[in-house]
C-alpha cells in the first residue's frame, strides 16, 4: 500500500494544474466537480490507508516512500521522501477528509463568485501543500510545504483582490509568517550544518546522540524552528495575521486558517518531539507563550463584533491549548485536541459562512438574533460546535482532549499547577465568549431577515461535522468513565505512553468540568442583563470617533477588541521604521553621487569651453602668468 | 572546432540578417531563430559528447602567437550551463521583439546576435584576451540596441550604460596586463592562457591591486551596491528584448568572472577580499530590497529586485564552498529565467496599457487574467518560494555560506523578508486592487503564452529536480581552482 501515498498529494497538486491551465475555459460546474474529485481520491485513499493500518499495522509502526533525490551533493542532500506514522497519517487523513467536506461546501458557497475556477486551483493546491508538509521526512521539504501552504493561503485571504483592505489582510499574513519562517530557516542551516543532514529521522537521531540534556546547540535550534512554529500557528507573539486573514472566504478560514494550516506549528513540534525533549528551558517558554496566547485571545474573542474575528480569536486560543500541552510535553494530548478542534472549529465556521449566506454576507453577531427557528440546522450545528469548543462535558468532543490537556498540566512538575490553574480560567472565557456568540446570533428578536434556502451540498458537510464534534472525542475517554484509549495508543509507537491519571484527584477532574459551565451561566447572565449589548462598542474596526462613552471600562474594552495593542506596537516598531528607510532611501542616494561627479564633469566642461572664446589677448594673458608661475617655481622649489 | 562554431555562427547571422531586413521584415527574426536553434543544437551535442575531466570541449588556434595571444576555447560544465541559458534566453529575446521592433529590424536582430555571441565567448574564451574581446564584443551592441530601441530617455541610459561597463573594463584590462607581465617576470613567457596564468598566483598589495581590477569590474557588471546604480536606468530605457538580455545574460558574465577568474587567479587576495565582499553582498540584498519596495515604476522594481539577487551570488562565491557554488550557479540560471520572464510580463503591459506607473496600474488581473496570473507566478519565483528554482540556488548559497559564516547567512537570510514585501506590493499594485479606468485590451495570446509556459516549466524543472544541472556544473565547479593552490592557502579571511 505504500507505493500508492504519492498519489495522496499529487491528486489535488493535479487538480490544481488542471484547474490553473483549463479553469478559465471550463463551467463553474465543471471546476467545481475536478476540484473536488481529486480531494476525494486524496480522501479515499487516505482511509483506504488507515483502515489497513488498523488491520494491519507495517512493520516499526512506520513506512518511508522515497520518490526522487531532490538535491544530491557530497556535503548536502535532501530527498523527496514520504514518512508515514501514525502522526502524519492522523494529520494526513484530517487534512484530506476535512478538506473533502470543505472543497463541497464551497461548491455551493462560491457559487456566482468571478474566479470560481481560480478558487478552486488555489484551494487544491493548497491540499497539495499541506499534505506534503506532513508526509515529508525531510526538513528542507517540509519547509516546501510550510512556504507552499503560505502561499495559498496569501492567495486566498486576497482571494477578493479589488478590495484593498483584503490585499492588506492578505500580505500580513504572508509576511508575519515569513519573518518566523526565516528563524526557521536559520534552524534547518544551523542543524544541517551541525548535523549534517536533515532527513528527519536520522538527524532526531544524530541529535540524540551528539547533543547533550540541555545543550545550546539543541536549545538554539530547536528555539528558531519553534519561532517558525508559534508564526504559522499564529501564536503570541506572532498572533496579529490571523484575525485579518478573516478577509478570505469563509470555506478558507475554516480549512486553512482554523483545521489544517494554523496547527502546523503544533506538527512541527511533535514530529522533531525528541530534539524539543532534549532542551526542558524551550518546552517552559512554549508553555508560558500558550498562556499568554490562551489569556490574551480570549479575552479579545470576547468583545468582538464580528463572528469570524471572534472564532479567529478563538482558534488562536485553542492552539494555545495545543502548545501548552507541548509545553509539558503531553504529545498525544496535543494530537487530541488538534484532531477535536479541527471538526468542531470547522464546524463552526462552516456555519458562520451559512449564515452569511443568507444574511446578505452580514458578520456582525449585534445584527444578528433570533435565528434559532430561522436557520435550525445551522442552530444545532452551531451549538454543537459551540459546545465542543467550550468543552461542555460528556456531550463534546472537545471536552475529552481539554480534559486530557488539563490533566497533563495539573500533573507536571513545576510551573505545572500554575498552568492548569490559567488553562482552566482560559476554559471558562472561551464558554463565556462562544456562547455570547450563541445566544446573540440563535436567541431574542430577529434583526436581518434570512433569504434563500441551502442546498444538500451546504446541509451534508454541516451534519456530517456535528455527528463528527460530538462523537470523535470516545475515541479517548478518561479512566472513570469509559476507559477508552484508541487514539493515544495508536500513537503509542511514536510519542509514547501518555501520564497516568491515576494520581489526579477528584476535584481537579469536576473542576474541569465545571468550568465550561459556569462560563455558559455567565455567558447567558451577561445576555440576560443586556450587557453584551450595552458593550458592543462601534461598528466596524477601529476608531469610533470619540462618540462612546470615555468610561475606564470601555477604555480597557477598546485595548481588548484591538488585540492588545499588538497591531499598533509592531506598526511603530517594524512597519513604521522600514517604510522610513524606502522614504529616504527612494531615489537611490548612491546613483545621487555618481550623477553629482556626472553634473561636476559637465560643468567643468562648460568652465573649460568658455576659456575657449577665441580671445588672443586672454591667451596670451594666460600664457603670460602660467610661464610666471613656471618661472616662481622654479626658482623657489 | 564546434567551440569556435558555437561562438562564430552568431556573429556570421549577424552579418547575414543585417541586410536581410531590406528584403522583408520577416527574413531577420526567422534567420536568427534558426541561427540560435542551430547554436543550441551544437551545444546540446557536447553534453552527449562528454569529453576528458572537467572539460567538455577544447579548441586553440595561435592569434598573435608573439605576444601569446591564442583563439583558446574550453567549455566545461559552468560554461554549458551558462552559453544553454543564453541560447535558450536568446531565441525568447528574439521570439518577444517579434511584433514589439518595428524600426530597422535587419540591424536590430544583428545587434542581438552580436551581443550573443559575445556572451556565448565570455563564457568559453580561456585567453584572457580574447576573453577581454568578446566582454567588449557583448557590450557595444547592446549599448546601441538601448539606445535606438530603447524608450523616452534611451540616450541618457544608453551613455550610463556604456560609461559604467566600459570604465570597469579598462580597469579589468590593466589587471590582465599586470597579472601577464608579472607571469612574464617570473617564467619569462608571454601568455594570456589563463591556464598558465593561474599558475602566477600574485600575492601581497600587487595581487590585492591586480585582483581589484576584475573585482571591480564583475562588481559593476553583477552588479552590487555601491557600484549598481547603472542598472535601473538602463533596464527602464531599454526595449523588453534588450532588458531580458540584460538581466538573465549579462549579468551573469559577472557571477561567472568572478568565479572563473577574480577567485582563481588570485586566490590570496580573494580570501583577504572575502569578508568584504560578502558583506557588500548582504548590503546588496537588503539595499536593493528596500529600494525595490519604493518604487513606483515597475520595470525599476525588477530592476532593483535583481540587484537583490545578485547580492546573494556575491555572498555564495566568496563562501569558497562546492555547496555555495552549486547554489549561485543554479540562481543565475533561475534569476535569468524568472526576471526574464517578468520583463517579458512589464513589457507586454506596456504595450497593452502604455504605462509600467505603479500608481495608474492596478486591477489588471480583472482585464489580463493570464499576464497577471504569469506575473504573479514569476514574481513569487522570483521572491524564492521553495519548490520554485530560485529557493534552490539561494538555499544552497545559504547552506555553504553558513558553514563558513554563518553570521552573513543569518544576515543574508533575514534579507528574504523585504523580498517578501516587494514581491507581494508589486503584486498588489500591478495585477490586484481596483482598474481605476476600464481598459479594452487583449490578453497573451498564444505565442506569449507559449513563451511563459516554456519560461515557467523551466523555473519548476529547476525547482523540484535540480540534479541534472548539479550533475553537469559539480566537475566544473571542483576543477575552478587547481587544488594545489588550495592547500598552500592559509586558513584565514574566511569571511564572518
Amino acid at each position: 500500500m505504500g507505493n500508492i501515498i504519492w498519489i495522496i498529494p499529487a491528486a489535488p497538486l493535479i487538480g490544481s494544474i488542471l484547474l490553473g491551465l483549463f479553469g478559465a475555459r471550463w463551467s463553474n460546474r465543471w471546476s467545481g466537480f475536478i476540484g473536488t474529485l481529486s480531494i476525494v481520491i486524496s480522501a479515499l485513499l487516505s482511509v483506504a490507508i488507515a483502515v489497513h493500518w488498523f488491520q494491519d499495522p507495517p512493520v516499526d509502526e512506520h513506512m518511508r516512500i522515497m520518490l526522487w533525490r531532490w538535491i544530491s551533493l557530497p556535503e548536502y542532500s535532501s530527498y523527496i521522501e514520504f514518512y508515514l506514522d501514525p502522526v502524519s497519517l492522523i494529520m494526513m487523513l484530517v487534512i484530506s477528509v476535512i478538506g473533502l467536506l470543505i472543497h463541497i461546501f464551497s461548491t455551493e458557497y462560491m457559487a456566482g463568485e468571478a474566479g470560481y475556477s481560480r478558487f478552486f486551483a488555489y484551494l487544491n493546491l493548497f491540499v497539495a501543500s499541506m499534505l506534503l508538509l506532513v508526509l515529508a521526512n525531510d526538513l528542507l521539504v517540509l519547509f516546501v510545504g510550510w512556504e507552499g501552504v503560505g502561499v495559498c493561503s496569501y492567495l486566498l485571504v486576497g482571494f477578493w483582490f479589488h478590495k484593498a483592505a483584503n490585499g492588506y489582510a492578505a500580505r500580513k499574513s504572508f509576511v508575519v509568517t515569513r519573518i518566523a519562517d526565516v528563524a526557521m530557516l536559520v534552524g534547518i542551516l544551523l542543524l544541517s550544518n551541525a548535523l549534517g543532514t536533515v532527513s528527519i529521522q536520522p538527524m532526531l537521531a544524530k541529535a540524540a546522540l551528539l547533543w547533550p540534556h540541555g545543550g545550546i546547540m539543541a536549545a538554539a535550534g530547536a528555539a528558531l524552528l519553534l519561532i517558525g512554529g508559534l508564526g504559522k500557528s499564529a501564536q503570541f507573539p506572532f498572533q496579529t495575521w490571523l484575525p485579518d486573514a478573516m478577509a478570505g472566504p469563509t470555506p478558507v478560514s475554516a480549512l486553512i486558517h482554523a483545521a489544517t494550516m494554523v496547527t502546523a506549528g503544533m506538527y512541527l513540534v511533535i514530529r522533531l518531539y525528541p530534539l524539543f525533549a532534549l532542551v526542558p528551558s524551550v518546552l517552559t517558554v512554549i508553555a508560558v507563550g500558550a498562556v499568554i496566547t490562551i489569556l490574551t485571545a480570549s479575552l479579545t474573542a470576547l468583545v468582538q463584533r464580528d463572528i469570524k474575528r471572534v472564532l479567529a480569536y478563538s482558534t488562536v486560543a485553542q492552539i494555545g491549548y495545543m502548545f501548552l500541552a507541548l509545553g509539558v510535553g503531553a504529545w498525544s494530548a496535543a494530537m487530541f485536541h488538534f484532531l477535536t478542534h479541527a471538526v468542531f472549529k470547522a464546524l463552526l465556521f462552516l456555519s458562520a459562512g451559512a449564515i452569511a449566506m443568507r444574511l446578505h454576507h452580514e458578520q456582525d453577531i449585534f445584527r444578528m438574533g433570533g435565528l434559532r427557528q430561522k436557520l435550525s440546522v445551522v442552530f444545532w450545528a452551531f451549538l454543537i460546535g459551540s459546545a465542543s469548543l467550550a468543552a461542555l462535558p460528556v456531550v463534546s468532543a472537545g471536552a475529552f482532549s481539554k480534559e486530557m490537556i488539563l490533566a497533563s498540566l495539573w500533573e507536571s512538575p513545576g510551573l505545572g499547577k500554575w498552568l492548569w490553574l490559567a488553562a482552566l480560567f482560559g476554559a471558562v472565557l472561551t464558554a463565556t465568549y462562544i456562547f455570547r456568540v450563541v445566544f446573540l446570533v440563535f436567541f431574542g428578536e430577529v434583526k436581518t431577515e434570512p433569504t434563500g434556502h441551502y442546498g444538500v451540498r451546504i446541509v451534508v458537510p454541516l451534519v456530517l461535522l456535528a455527528i463528527a464534534a460530538s462523537t470523535i472525542g470516545w475515541l479517548e475517554m478518561p479512566k472513570f468513565m469509559a476507559s477508552s484509549s484508541v487514539f493515544s495508543s495508536f500513537l503509542e509507537p511514536v510519542l509514547g505512553h501518555p501520564a497516568t491519571e491515576s494520581t489526579l484527584p477528584h476535584w481537579v477532574t469536576a473542576a474541569g468540568y465545571i468550568a465550561p459551565l459556569l462560563g455558559v451561566v455567565i455567558g447567558f447572565g451577561l445576555y440576560r442583563s443586556g450587557y453584551w449589548v450595552r458593550t458592543a462598542g462601534p461598528v466596524g474596526q477601529g476608531n469610533d470617533g470619540g462618540q462612546a462613552e470615555r468610561s475606564m471600562g470601555e477604555g480597557v474594552r477598546r485595548f481588548m477588541r484591538a488585540g492588545f495593542g499588538f497591531d499598533f506596537l509592531y506598526d511603530r516598531l517594524l512597519v513604521q521604521p522600514f517604510l522610513w528607510l524606502v522614504k529616504i532611501l527612494r531615489n537611490d542616494p548612491i546613483d545621487a553621487i555618481f550623477m553629482s561627479a556626472a553634473a561636476a564633469a559637465m560643468r567643468f566642461h562648460g568652465a573649460l569651453r568658455r576659456s575657449q572664446i577665441g580671445q588672443l589677448r586672454r591667451y596670451a594673458g594666460m600664457l603670460a602668468l602660467g610661464s610666471m608661475a613656471v618661472i616662481v617655481i622654479m626658482v623657489f622649489a | 572546432m564546434i567551440l569556435v562554431w558555437i561562438a562564430l555562427i552568431p556573429i556570421i547571422g549577424g552579418i547575414v540578417v543585417w541586410p536581410a531586413g531590406r528584403l522583408h521584415p520577416l527574413a531577420p527574426r526567422v534567420i536568427s531563430l534558426a541561427i540560435l536553434f542551430v547554436d543550441l543544437l551544437l551545444t546540446l551535442k557536447l553534453i552527449e559528447a562528454g569529453g576528458s575531466g572537467a572539460w567538455l570541449a577544447s579548441f586553440y588556434a595561435p592569434w598573435v602567437p608573439s605576444l601569446g595571444i591564442g583563439f583558446r576555447f574550453n567549455m566545461d560544465g559552468l560554461s554549458w550551463i551558462l552559453v544553454v541559458l543564453t541560447q535558450i534566453l536568446g531565441i525568447i529575446a528574439v521570439i518577444v521583439s517579434w511584433s514589439d521592433i518595428k524600426d530597422r529590424v535587419g540591424f536590430y536582430h544583428a545587434n542581438l546576435l552580436w551581443s550573443l555571441a559575445g556572451s556565448i565567448g565570455v563564457f568559453i574564451a580561456l585567453d584572457l584576451f580574447l576573453f577581454f574581446f568578446f566582454w567588449e564584443l557583448m557590450l557595444v551592441p547592446m549599448v546601441f540596441v538601448i539606445a535606438i530601441w530603447g524608450n523616452e530617455n534611451r540616450r541618457r541610459a544608453a551613455i550610463k550604460f556604456f560609461l559604467f561597463t566600459q570604465g570597469s573594463g579598462l580597469l579589468m584590462l590593466v589587471a590582465i596586463l599586470a597579472l601577464v607581465f608579472l607571469h612574464q617576470q617570473q617564467g619569462g613567457i608571454l601568455t594570456f592562457n589563463d591556464a598558465a596564468l593561474l599558475a602566477t598566483q600574485p600575492t601581497g598589495p600587487f595581487g590585492i591591486l591586480a585582483m581589484l581590477g576584475f573585482f571591480l569590474a564583475f562588481l559593476v557588471k553583477l552588479p552590487a551596491f555601491p557600484v549598481h546604480s547603472w542598472l535601473p536606468d538602463t533596464h527602464t530605457e531599454a526595449p523588453t528584448a534588450g532588458s531580458v538580455i540584460l538581466a538573465s545574460i549579462m549579468l551573469k558574465t559577472a557571477g561567472y568572472g568572478l568565479l572563473r577568474f577574480a577567485v582563481p587567479l588570485f586566490l590570496d587576495a580573494a580570501h583577504h577580499i572575502a569578508p568584504l565582499a560578502m558583506w557588500l553582498g548582504v548590503i546588496s540584498i537588503f539595499y536593493g530590497a528596500i529600494l525595490a519596495y519604493g518604487q513606483a515604476d515597475l520595470k525599476k522594481l525588477i530592476a532593483y529586485s535583481s540587484i537583490s539577487h545578485m547580492g546573494f551570488v556575491l555572498v555564495g562565491i566568496y563562501a569558497f564552498n562546492a555547496i555555495a557554488w552549486q547554489g549561485v550557479v543554479i540562481l543565475m540560471v533561475a534569476h535569468g529565467v524568472s526576471t526574464g520572464a517578468l520583463f517579458i510580463a512589464v513589457g507586454a503591459i506596456q504595450k497593452r496599457l502604455h504605462t509600467r506607473d505603479l500608481a495608474q496600474l492596478g486591477g489588471v488581473w480583472t482585464d489580463l487574467p493570464r499576464l497577471s496570473s504569469f506575473g504573479t507566478f514569476f514574481v513569487l519565483a522570483s521572491m524564492g518560494l521553495p519548490g520554485l528554482g530560485n529557493f534552490v540556488g539561494e538555499f544552497l548559497i545559504l547552506r555553504g555560506t553558513y558553514a563558513v559564516a554563518p553570521l552573513v547567512a543569518v544576515f543574508a537570510s533575514i534579507g528574504l523578508i523585504p523580498a517578501a514585501l516587494y514581491s507581494l506590493i508589486a503584486i498588489q499594485r500591478a495585477f490586484h486592487g481596483e482598474a481605476t479606468v476600464p481598459r479594452r485590451v487583449s490578453d497573451f495570446g498564444a505565442r506569449d503564452v507559449s513563451v511563459m509556459m516554456a519560461l515557467a516549466l523551466g523555473i519548476i524543472v529547476i525547482g523540484v529536480y535540480p540534479q541534472p544541472l548539479l550533475n553537469i556544473g559539480a566537475p566544473a565547479l571542483g576543477n575552478l581552482v587547481p587544488a594545489k593552490q588550495v592547500s598552500a592557502l592559509p586558513q584565514k579571511g574566511r569571511g564572518g
